[in-house]
């Protein structure tokens, strides 16, 4: 969208005519209305693509036989009953009712929503420790050649191991960390395997930033007589934004990922991946009550991409291209 | 840009070449760039370097700009080695494309050196502002380059290549991207500037209308292995006022005549019963 419109404004300014600005100022007034209008064109086929889901959801639980669809013993399509397919509306009227029978019970949306609050916390802190080792990966990657030879092919083997494997261990070394004051918490050892799964996107996608600078500047910079930190910091990084910016969504969905995950595997209290289990154990007698920490996961995955998506809209002079009419 | 001059009485050669070779290992052996090069260039002297490819001239720019190392002979720049010179920052350069940071507006853009070497944020804008004057990009200071055309990005990178007051400009074929309307009109802001600053400047083009036009002298490379073939003084303006160069002279006699001269000098010494004159060889 913004490169559409950078386009057009460039279009506009042939060749320093004075009339270049205002007829470029028009370009960007107009590009800026049509850019509110694709938001809203965007936001719509989003509810549509919900309301689609909503649709086959109850279109299917209305067609299909009630014990699914079975061929040769196996089943190919799930049960349609109301306890493995609730109603949609089931589900959404479930959110607003208490979560257990006790009068003091608080509503369900409300127990899901501080569960989400607090993995969201805590797969902040994961992505937190992922960017600054993933950066930090990638500087020392693209600073010294041999670095990236020996780290990359581990960088990319780590991602093969199995989350639910090590984080027990995880957690059982954590429990003998002390050092003075400072005690290792369980939410902690969740952190650290949020980390494990957001720094991979992050190193990746830095190193191959900061890599990006064309031959013409990194030879400027060295015309200039700049050193190492000067480099990186008045090009290398400004360059590696566009890089960045996927890199650190992707990584945020990942310590959302793997904190819920490790939530499970740890059996952490408060957060959402707990409450996932413990109302999925319920669902024979109260099957919508299930979903609703299912829509808080996805909820949270959202925000999680969402937020790094404000971080572009911050940094959107960095996504510039050097390209021109 | 006026106090800096450099009509200074101390007579250094603004580059001193000699014997300089220049050879590439490559996989399929070595390649000679260079060979035997020696070349002075004086203060305030205007050089272009011209050639078919591969004759070596953007190496030659290369080496006096220290982005190269040559593998035999001298190379000085104000009598001091290159790197030094380098480091001094003693020379402006602007290559074939403009190389301007995306994320950076056109005034930060020309700041950029002045940034890196930490000259005050106040002097700073003084002096951005008066080098976007130079080049007529005012009022496109808060401007970024992808909404400047190729010539104003060009101009830009002229601008940013003068801020430290470089007593020699290194320019390699910076209007080779450029059409020859826009590329002509930049020539003749070329002359104005260069006569302006009063800087030394190394030009490497295809282009031998545009040699004759800017230069006092045109260096005729000859390629495998590159060599120099002659050094064509220009009359137009060797003698003459810089700033007089002006449009017209691209109409004059004596300017086909110099034409003629280096398109000879291109072909070997002998003379070309080529086309009607003034069409151009690039």
């Amino acid at each position: 969208m913004t490169d559409l419109r950078e386009r057009e404004t460039a279009d506009a300014v042939p060749g320093g005519v004075p009339g270049g600005i205002r007829s470029a100022g028009r370009a960007g007034r107009v590009g800026r209305s049509r850019r509110a209008g694709r938001t809203a064109a965007a936001w719509a086929w989003g509810l549509v693509g919900i309301l689609a889901l909503a649709l086959l959801w109850e279109g299917y639980k209305f067609l299909a036989p009630a014990d699914g669809v079975v061929i040769a013993g196996t089943r190919v399509l799930p049960r349609s009953t109301d306890l493995a397919m609730p109603h949609v509306w089931d589900m959404i009227a479930r959110l607003a009712e208490p979560v257990t029978r006790s009068p003091s019970a608080q509503p369900l949306w409300l127990v899901v929503l501080l569960a989400a609050l607090t993995t969201l916390g805590i797969a902040a802190a994961g992505w937190l420790v992922g960017v600054v080792v993933g950066i930090g990966l990638a500087l020392v990657m693209q600073r010294w050649r041999i670095a990236e030879w020996g780290l990359l092919p581990w960088i990319v083997l780590s991602q093969t191991v199995p989350l639910i494997a090590f984080a027990p261990v995880v957690k059982s070394w954590g429990s003998r960390v002390e050092i003075g004051a400072f005690e290792w918490q369980d939410w902690m050892s969740v952190a650290l395997i949020a980390s494990y799964l957001a720094f991979f996107p992050i190193a990746v996608g830095a190193l191959k930033g900061l890599q990006s600078p064309d031959r013409i500047h990194t030879e400027l910079m060295q015309t200039y007589a700049a050193g190492y930190w000067q480099t990186l910091v008045k090009l290398r990084f400004p360059a590696a934004v566009p890089y960045l910016l996927p890199a650190l969504r992707l990584g945020a969905a990942n310590a959302v990922i793997g904190a819920v995950v490790a939530e499970v595997s740890t059996g952490l209290q408060g957060g959402i991946g707990r409450i996932l289990i413990q109302f999925a154990g319920q669902a024979s007698g109260d099957p919508a009550k299930a979903w609703g920490p299912i829509f808080g996961a996805i909820v949270l995955g959202l925000v999680a991409a969402g937020s790094v998506a404000l971080l572009g809209a911050i940094l959107k002079n960095y996504r510039r291209s050097e390209e021109s009419a | 840009m006026t106090e800096a001059t450099p009509t200074t009485p101390d007579s250094t050669a603004a580059v001193e070449v000699r014997g300089v070779d220049k050879v590439f290992e490559t996989r399929t052996g070595q390649v000679h760039a260079l060979d035997a090069i020696d070349l002075v260039i004086a203060p305030g002297e205007f050089i272009s370097l011209i050639g078919p490819s591969g004759c070596g001239k953007s190496t030659l720019m290369r080496l006096i700009a220290d982005l190269d190392e040559p593998t035999g002979g001298t190379l000085t720049v104000f009598g001091k080695t290159a790197r030094q010179a380098r480091l001094d920052q003693d020379y402006g350069i602007a290559f074939q494309q403009a190389g301007l940071l995306p994320w950076r507006t056109v005034a930060a853009n020309v700041a950029l050196p002045l940034e890196l070497h930490g000259v005050g944020s106040a002097e700073r804008r003084s002096r951005v502002e008066h080098l976007l004057d130079m080049v007529g990009l005012s009022d496109f200071a808060d401007r970024y380059p992808d909404q400047l055309s190729g010539g104003m990005q060009q101009r830009v990178a002229i601008a940013r290549a003068l801020a430290e007051q470089p007593r020699l400009l290194l320019m390699d074929e910076p209007f080779g991207a450029l059409d020859e309307m826009t590329r002509e009109k930049m020539q003749t802001e070329l002359v104005r500037i260069s006569a302006e600053t009063g800087a030394a400047v190394v030009f490497v083009t295809h282009s031998i209308p545009e040699a004759v036009f800017l230069s006092d002298r045109v260096v005729v490379m000859s390629p495998r292995p590159g060599r120099i073939q002659q050094v064509v003084p220009m009359r137009l303006g060797a003698e003459a006022e810089r700033a007089a160069r002006t449009e017209e002279l691209r109409e004059e006699r004596a300017f086909f005549d110099m034409v003629t001269a280096v398109r000879e000098a291109l072909h070997g010494g002998s003379p070309v019963s080529s086309g009607p004159r003034g069409v151009e060889t690039r």
